[in-house]
Parts: structure tokens; C-alpha cells; sequence
């Protein structure tokens, strides 16, 4: 069913705001997303009307505040079709998810000579986590190629697991080329040896339908800030027999069954992993954005964006001295570019003139960027708000690069 | 003028292009990498310095045409300066492209004074300030690269 856009843009407050003095067009969905006013009204109301401590009060205001936190965990179980709602961690985002995965089986399991398996398009942050596991535990972070193209080399990934290999942790869909990674056959994969996978969900969450177990994958890490949620929050979803092994995250309140200065006994999953008062505005207003998600449908989401990745990629191939980076075969609505002669910073303060928003520089992915020799790229990326009408001001846009540069 | 006419004047395009003195040194003895990770910037600068006097300056590096321009500009402006001299012009561009200062920046910087449209860009002031932070280390013998971040 084709989006109701009309109606969805006058849903997020921002869009009517102006971007050095123009209209705003805002092509850095995969940065952030922007928000609908009922994810704005859902965090106002939470602190207008039912502010309290979640998990240990007796008053009337704090259930309603633990009810309204604990509806949002079997709102993300449905979202993401988990089992259980106690494998859904809430997290300050991506970046705290994974770190808590190589925390609590990487560095409490990994011995010398282990192997962790990333791939070369992975965000630093799927990156970094793992080179301190190492450091600390001997184990050795092996990188799976891409083609030119930007996808993963599937033969060379299959040949590089093994007996060593201790986790799979690969990014779903790639923010700075927009790739979704083939992750059924990597998970195929990986399990016909026991080895686990860790998808990292951050750009594929907002963007298509994601059912875990379907997927089989073992963690599922996103962000709420890029699907439409507040920032600051963010979901680990990982099976329980995983996270009923770990160890402990983070000591702390509401993570602890009994303590006692000999002897702590920990709390059941999910609550052991959530120490000290968590995001509880920022877990609501997530609540908030899944129900529009849902209001609106998953699928009529992809096929909106689709479309307009398509007519953008094809608008995009008809300028002159332009080249995309990242032409996979499967894609989110990301299209990252250079244009010859004009550094990305450049292009970027061009294009914010004229009130168009995009990201330039390296995405959190340098090892990505030396792998294409390029220092830095522009990147548009699209979200459920966005219209062709925006990809033509972005068009016209790149013209008036070349008016200030020159052509090649 | 618009904020972005200010920004990239002709001179800026030009050097941003045609960067002057753009090329390595053997015979220079301040030589160090400077580095803006946050954007890419890249570049290596190659001082020659004899009793306190800088006889010349080239670099060597890829970035935007603000980076580019300002290093390229600043090669011309240094050459012949005292260290002293140099480290006082340093300290009149930062505040040209850093505060709402209202100093004759074309009277004291003359051809400089072209990037003080940057001043409304604080993203890129790190990018018209790279090469400049970069001379400084240098100047002082430092072998560490100097980082923006």
C-alpha cells in the first residue's frame, strides 16, 4: 500500500523547519532519524504525567511508569518476532549493545588463538569493541573482504570460518554503502559449525521487516534513535541461552537479587544487564515510534523507500563526474557518492545552502573508506518522510556544486 | 554577500585547486603529518628553518579547498617570517576564523584575511586551521602528527 506521505509529513514537527534559511530536506536518516509527534508527545506525557522509578516503588504512579516501561520490552519482542521478552535488553544504543556482547562473551570466554569474525564494511563500532577483546584475551579479529561492488565476498567468508572462529559479528546492512548483507546464508553458515552471530541492526531496523527467529540469528543489536525513538536508547536482543551464561554488564541497582557485602545474587534476564535507572523516557518514546512503525507497516515502508532509492540512484547516475559507492545488489535507501574534483566537505556545505542535509566524511568506517582509496564521501540516505521532490532539489543542488567548482 | 560567497571567494577556489608550493622537501628540517579525522583531512608540511627564520615551506596532502587553500596560502604568507613572527600571525588567523572580532583582519593578514568567511562555519574551522596547527608543532621540533580531535 502506498504511504499516506502527505499525512506522515505533517506527522514530524521538523520537516516544516527551515536549514540556512530553505526549506529543510533531510537526507541523513541513516544518522539519525527524525521524529513523529507522537514519540515527541508519548516522552512529554511520560514526564507530565507518570515520572517515577521503575521497578521499586509501591505507589500507584511508579506501577504506572514500570507498566508503561515494561510494555515497551513486549513491544520490541513483537517487533522484532523474539520468543521471549526476557531476551530484549534495553541499552543506551548500538554501540553499548555490542559493547556488552564482547564484554560478556568475548572477554569473559575468548581464549588465545580464538577467532572473531567482522567483516570490511563493519561501523567502527562493531569494530573497536572486538580489538579490545582481543587485546585483552589473545584472540584475533579476522576481517571477511568485499568486491568493488560492495558486497561481501561470500567465498572468501566461508572459507575463512573454522574451528577457531568463536562469533560472526556482521553488520545487517552497511550505513555507509547501503549493502544488506546476505545474513540467512551467513547464519547458515556459522551454525553448521556452532558458531554464533551477532547481526548488527542499526540500518536495517527502520527499514525492513526483521523477525529473529526466522533469521536465527543469536544478537540483534539497533538503535532507537534511528528508527523514529528518542535517542539514548537502544535494544540488545540476544537468545536466552546466551544471555542466561553471561556474566554480569554492570553492577548496580535493579540488577541484583540480593547483596549483601559476603555474597550478590543476580537478577533474572532481562533485568541483570539493566543496572541503575534506565532511559525510561527514552525506552517509552521507543514504544511511541514502534507503534507508528506498526501503524504504518513495514512492508509499505521498504517498497516507499525502494522506490525512491531506485529514481534517486538513476537520477543520480545522470551527473556528470559523479560516482556511487556501493552499487550491491540489495540495498537500504542509502546512496553514498564522490564527485571528481570536489572534496565531500565541500559538497556538503554546498548542499546545506541550499537546505539539504547529508553526511560527509569517513561514516565511522575508515578501514571502508581505505578499502575504496577514498578519504571521505557524501551520503544521502532516506527515510519513511522522504519524496522524490527531495531528490530533485538534491539534484539540483549538485549543479550548483559544479557552478562553485567548475566542471571536470 | 552570502555567508557562502564569503566562504569560498575566488582565491580560495583557486588555491583550493592550485595549491602553491605543493610539493615534498629534501632539504627541509621540520617535517610532521597533520591529520583531522573527523573529515579526512591529510596533509605532511615541510619546513625549512634556519636561525629562527623560516626560508620555506612546502606540504604535501588531500583534503577540502578550504584545508587545501589555507595551508597553500599560508606556505606564501610564512615564508621569510621570523618564528616569532609566524606564531604571531598564527595567533591573528585563529581569532579571524574562530571569533566575532571586529580588527582590519585584510589590513593585518592582507591576502589571509580571504578565509574569514569560515568564521560562520565552525565545522570547517578545523579544516582552515590543520595546516596552521600542524607549522606550530612543527616549528616546536615535535615528531608527534598533530590530530584535529
Amino acid at each position: 500500500m502506498p504511504l499516506n506521505i502527505e499525512k506522515i509529513r505533517a506527522d514530524i514537527p521538523i520537516l516544516k523547519e527551515e536549514n540556512a534559511g530553505k526549506p529543510l530536506v533531510y537526507l541523513d536518516s541513516a544518522n539519525t532519524t527524525q521524529k513523529p509527534q507522537s514519540v515527541i508527545q508519548a516522552t512529554h506525557d511520560y514526564y507530565t504525567r507518570y515520572n517515577a522509578n521503575v521497578h521499586r516503588s509501591v505507589y500507584q504512579l511508579a506501577e504506572k511508569a514500570t507498566l508503561l516501561y515494561e510494555n515497551a520490552r513486549d513491544k520490541v519482542k513483537d517487533f522484532i518476532h523474539a520468543k521471549n521478552r526476557n531476551e530484549i535488553v534495553f541499552v543506551k544504543g548500538t554501540t553499548e549493545g555490542i559493547n556488552l556482547v564482547a564484554h560478556c562473551l568475548g572477554r569473559a570466554t575468548f581464549q588465545p588463538g580464538d577467532e572473531i569474525l567482522i567483516s570490511q564494511m563493519e561501523h567502527h563500532s562493531n569494530i573497536v569493541p572486538w580489538q579490545i577483546v582481543c587485546q585483552q584475551t589473545g584472540a584475533v579479529l579476522k576481517v571477511v573482504p568485499i568486491t568493488d561492488e560492495g558486497e561481501l565476498d561470500m567465498v572468501a567468508y566461508a572459507s575463512m570460518l573454522n574451528d577457531k572462529t568463536r562469533l560472526v559479528s556482521i553488520i545487517h546492512a552497511s550505513n555507509a554503502l547501503g549493502t544488506i548483507n546476505p545474513v540467512e546464508e551467513i547464519i547458515q553458515l556459522a551454525h553448521a559449525k556452532n558458531i554464533p552471530v551477532l547481526l548488527d541492526g542499526a540500518q536495517s531496523i527502520a527499514h525492513t521487516s526483521i523477525d529473529v527467529q526466522a533469521l536465527d540469528c543469536d544478537f540483534f543489536i539497533f538503535s532507537s534513535h534511528k528508527m523514529y525513538g528518542p535517542t539514548g536508547v537502544g535494544v540488545l536482543y540476544g537468545k536466552s541461552q546466551y544471555l542466561e551464561s553471561f556474566p554480569p554488564y554492570q553492577g548496580g541497582g535493579d540488577m541484583i537479587k540480593q547483596v549483601s557485602f559476603e555474597k550478590t545474587t543476580y537478577a533474572d534476564l532481562p533485568y541483570r544487564f539493566e543496572a541503575g535507572t534506565q532511559n525510561i523516557a527514552g525506552v517509552v518514546g521507543l514504544g511511541a515510534a514502534l507503534d507508528y512503525l506498526n501503524d504504518i507497516g513495514m512492508e509499505n515502508i521498504h517498497h516507499h523507500e525502494q522506490a525512491l532509492l531506485h529514481y534517486a540512484t538513476e537520477r543520480f547516475r545522470q551527473v556528470e563526474g559523479l560516482r556511487i559507492i556501493g552499487t550491491a545488489k540489495h540495498k537500504v535507501a542509502v546512496i553514498s557518492f564522490v564527485m571528481e574534483g570536489v572534496h565531500p566537505h565541500d559538497i556538503g556545505t554546498i548542499l546545506d545552502s541550499c537546505g539539504v542535509a547529508v553526511r560527509v566524511g569517513h561514516h565511522c568506517a575508515m578501514p571502508l573508506m581505505e578499502r575504496f582509496k577514498l578519504p571521505a564521501t557524501v551520503r544521502a540516505s532516506f527515510g519513511l518522510y522522504n519524496i522524490q521532490a527531495e531528490v530533485d532539489i538534491l539534484i539540483a543542488s549538485l549543479a550548483k556544486v559544479r557552478d562553485w567548482f567548475g566542471h571536470v | 554577500m552570502s555567508d557562502l560567497t564569503e566562504l569560498y571567494q575566488a582565491l580560495i577556489i583557486d588555491h583550493g585547486r592550485h595549491p602553491r608550493n605543493f610539493c615534498v622537501s629534501d632539504h627541509a628540517n621540520c617535517v610532521l603529518e597533520g591529520f583531522n579525522p573527523l573529515c579526512g583531512d591529510r596533509l605532511t608540511l615541510y619546513v625549512t628553518e634556519k636561525n629562527n627564520v623560516i626560508e620555506g615551506i612546502t606540504f604535501k596532502g588531500e583534503g577540502c579547498a578550504i584545508s587545501m587553500a589555507s595551508a597553500s596560502m599560508m606556505t606564501e604568507a610564512l615564508s621569510g617570517k621570523t618564528v616569532a613572527e609566524a606564531q604571531e600571525i598564527f595567533k591573528l588567523f585563529h581569532e579571524m576564523v574562530t571569533e566575532d572580532s571586529d580588527k582590519d583582519f585584510e589590513a593585518l593578514l592582507g591576502k589571509l584575511s580571504a578565509l574569514s568567511g569560515v568564521t560562520k562555519y565552525p565545522a570547517r574551522v578545523k579544516c582552515a586551521t590543520l595546516s596552521w596547527h600542524t607549522l606550530v608543532a612543527a616549528l616546536a621540533h615535535s615528531d608527534k602528527p598533530v590530530s584535529t580531535e
